[in-house]
């Protein structure tokens, strides 16, 4: 903790603090156009006019003091100086919606009431003028007897005269005048409205965009039609709009390889580059595009408001496996990372309901697995249309994908009749206006994104296929066996061998299945890092793609039981460490590692059963 | 101008109305505190805006105010409302 002034961001979910708080401080957190986005306190650094440094901490979006789940808990604790090893702010940035008045402004009496420095950020208002509407921040300024700043956030308007403000604070400006006890409830709500009133201008009746398009969303079949739709062209973009640009990449790794082979003479540094770092990391980085395109999608969902939407329309469905469309949210965010999905998990309200999301979460493909299913489908699965613009490869991940949401509901419904049992908790959310993104707000979460796949393969991933590659490549082998069997990694995935092979998976799988809990991508750097130490004197093999290696070598029975283990499979260790953080436990960290365990096993053992039934084996 | 009240599950969709009477009892004291912050409270305009449900009764999306906020049926049926643009006499209403 820094001894430096603190400065709180509070207010009403969506009022745009994080957006604030990005444009104050230069950060990039995450913003997205429904409630709940924000579930920890984030500090970022700000420098007032006179160059001295503060301290601004963004927070969850909250609608009072009275915290109903775990994100507005941190909130409350914040404000009220009760978080550890935290210090109480000196002043308070109390974020309102311009468009919303009347009910932000409530929770903004209630914090001006706690007596700190506090200044109004009236965000949004491009967004009242969409809606008709005009206000005066002088007049709301006189009434609320603390200062009143225009702002949007996004655009980056009215930051500097915010910053004078905050100056006029920490420079001492005196704190607002307060009157007396805290009101009751329905006062601050008169009060509050009253004072709504008195700042609107003008106000011309507008078009009802939102309430237009909602006709069409949110219709009961319609709706529900759209969402599937959705989803279903999110993932047929991932393999049809990814080829061009997943050529290009693998052309260029296969460049690498040549220039390496080319530049260094044969022996332990050329082997160690072009099996270990070119051939194992490449084969994940190919898988750019398709994570981006996936990216694209939960961005766009995210910023438009149709998350909330997506909630409404799955809430009748989650009602019957016991949880509340409040859940969805989380889970379509596990597509993208069930790390920040599980995170997602602290606006649920109640305890078991929320354990009951973190326990399924994983069961949503993460865009980890998008390499893995990516590899196998397009070795296994011919790329051929099955109808007007749908690829067959396309609706192969589509079903995997719809398997892991249709797992992850069962599990819940027998969960909740179980471990998790307990009265079924309401669906209460707001609905925030729709918004169409900016493309550069879009362009720089895809940069972020693909600069974390980056990352990812040049730390977490390269360092365990390094590692594999060592175990991999020693003891040598004597001509005529197998390095991959040979060598301690060989031997070990021999034992692991022992055990999965009643599921068809073959020395190749065993060798992958533990490196891959660092990360799922390693699966596939480590099979092509198999691959490629195998075919060491073959030249012929190493012209080959990854997948045309796979086909020689799997089963489609294999290769089905594969992909159904990975919809299912254990966990990766930052998911671990997340559940354990927030189940606050090994207990239910433990229970979720046992029965996805327990899951996958079964899953692939009756696809390779089932499969081998029919010939496939 | 006011009707007879009626719950606002029974409410005609996109017709102005306002909450004649909110049965707190029938609520958990989270979800009441809840509706309480979303500016439900008696005299408060409401609009019923979109009934949701596929493979069983949705939630209902209303406008209370200026905020679109889901709700249950069960919710919903908690609520008893009367037709009209807003409580006469009531400086409360949007
Ligand atoms: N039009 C407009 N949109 C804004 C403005 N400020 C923020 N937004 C958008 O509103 C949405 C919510 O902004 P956030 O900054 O994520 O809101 P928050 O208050 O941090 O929300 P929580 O973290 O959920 O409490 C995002 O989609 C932003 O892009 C603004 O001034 N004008
Ligand atoms: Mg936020």
């Amino acid at each position: 903790m820094s001894g430096l002034p603190l400065v709180a961001l509070v207010g009403n979910p969506n009022a745009g603090k994080s957006a604030l708080f990005n444009a104050l401080t230069g950060a990039r957190q995450k913003l997205g156009n429904y409630p709940g986005v924000t579930v920890e306190r984030k500090a970022g650094r700000l420098s007032l006019s006179d160059g001295r440094p503060v301290e601004l901490v963004d927070l969850p979006g909250t609608y009072s003091l009275d915290p109903t789940s775990p994100d507005e808990q941190v909130t409350r604790d914040v404000i009220l100086g009760k978080q550890d090893g935290e210090k109480r702010p000196d002043a308070l940035v109390v974020v309102v919606d311009a468009s919303n008045l009347d009910n932000h402004l409530r929770f903004a009496l209630e914090l001006i009431a706690l007596g700190l420095p506090t200044v109004v950020a009236l965000n949004m208002v491009d967004l009242a003028t969409r809606d008709g509407l005009e206000l005066d921040a002088n007049i709301l300024s006189r009434e609320l007897g603390v200062p009143v700043i225009s702002t949007v956030a996004v655009r980056k308007r009215g930051l500097d005269h915010l910053r004078q403000e905050l100056d006029g604070l920490m420079n001492g400006a005196p704190a607002p005048y307060t009157k007396g006890p805290a009101a009751d409830f329905d006062t601050v709500r008169s009060e509050a409205r009253r004072i709504a009133r008195a700042a609107i201008v003008r106000e011309t009746p507008s078009r009802r965009l939102t309430a237009a398009v909602d006709r069409v969303l949110l219709h009961p079949v319609i709706g529900f039609i759209i969402l599937l739709a959705l989803l279903f062209v999110m993932f047929q973009a991932v393999f049809s709009w990814a080829s061009a640009p997943a050529d290009m990449l693998e052309g260029w790794v296969t460049a690498l390889g040549e220039a390496v082979t080319n530049t260094l003479p044969p022996g332990i540094v050329h082997d160690f580059l072009l099996q270990g770092v070119v051939g194992g990391v490449g084969a994940v980085i190919v898988f750019l595009p398709q994570i981006l395109i996936l990216f694209f999608f939960i961005l766009m969902l995210e910023a438009t408001g149709y998350m909330a939407r997506a909630a409404f329309i799955m809430d009748a469905l989650m009602a019957r496996v016991g949880l509340s469309g409040r859940a969805f949210i989380p889970l379509l965010s596990s597509f993208a990372c069930a790390v920040p999905g599980i995170m997602a998990t602290r606006t649920i309200s109640d305890p078991k309901d929320r354990l009951t999301t973190i326990l399924i979460a994983p069961l949503m493909t993460c865009s980890a697995r998008l390499p893995v299913y990516g590899l196998i489908i397009s070795a296994f699965i011919p790329a051929r249309d099955v109808g007007p613009g749908i690829g067959l490869q396309g609706l192969v991940m589509f079903l995997l994908y719809v398997f892991g949401v249709v797992g992850a509901l069962i599990a819940a419904w027998v969960l909740r009749l179980t471990v998790t049992k307990g009265q079924s908790s309401g669906f209460l959310m707001e609905m925030p206006k729709y918004q169409w993104p900016r493309p550069q707000d879009l362009l720089i979460g895809l940069w972020q994104r693909a600069v974390i796949f980056l990352k990812r393969a040049g730390t977490i991933i390269l360092f365990t296929n390094i590692v594999l590659w060592v175990l991999m490549s020693f003891p040598k082998a004597p001509d005529g066996v197998r390095q991959s069997e040979y060598s301690i990694a060989g031997r070990i995935a021999g034992g692991i061998h022992l055990l999965v092979e009643p599921i068809g998976f073959n020395r190749d799988i065993s060798l992958a299945l533990l490196p891959s809990m660092a990360a799922r991508e390693v699966a596939v750097s480590a099979i092509a890092t198999v691959y490629a130490i195998d075919a060491e004197d073959d030249v012929e093999a190493l012209d080959k793609g990854l997948g045309e290696r796979l086909q020689g070598r799997w089963s489609l029975a294999t290769a089905l039981a594969f992909l159904a283990w990975f919809v299912f499979a254990p966990q990766c260790i930052s998911t671990i460490a997340v559940t354990r953080r927030e189940t606050a436990g090994w207990k239910w960290t433990g229970f979720m590692i046992g029965y996805l365990f327990v899951l996958a096993y079964v899953a692939a053992g009756v696809t390779y059963w089932a499969a081998v039934a029919m010939g496939l084996g | 101008m006011s009707v007879l009240p009626l719950r606002l599950t029974d409410l005609p969709l996109r017709q102005p109305a306002y909450v004649d009477l909110i049965d707190w009892a029938a609520l958990t004291p989270s979800e009441g505190q809840r509706l309480r912050e979303f500016g439900l409270c008696e005299g408060a305009s409401v609009e019923a805006l979109h009934h949701g449900g596929f493979l069983g009764k949705g939630p209902i999306a209303c406008k209370v105010g200026r905020m679109t906020i889901a709700m249950r049926r069960a919710h919903a049926a908690a609520i008893t409302v009367r037709t009209g643009p807003e409580t006469p006499g009531s400086e409360l209403g949007a």
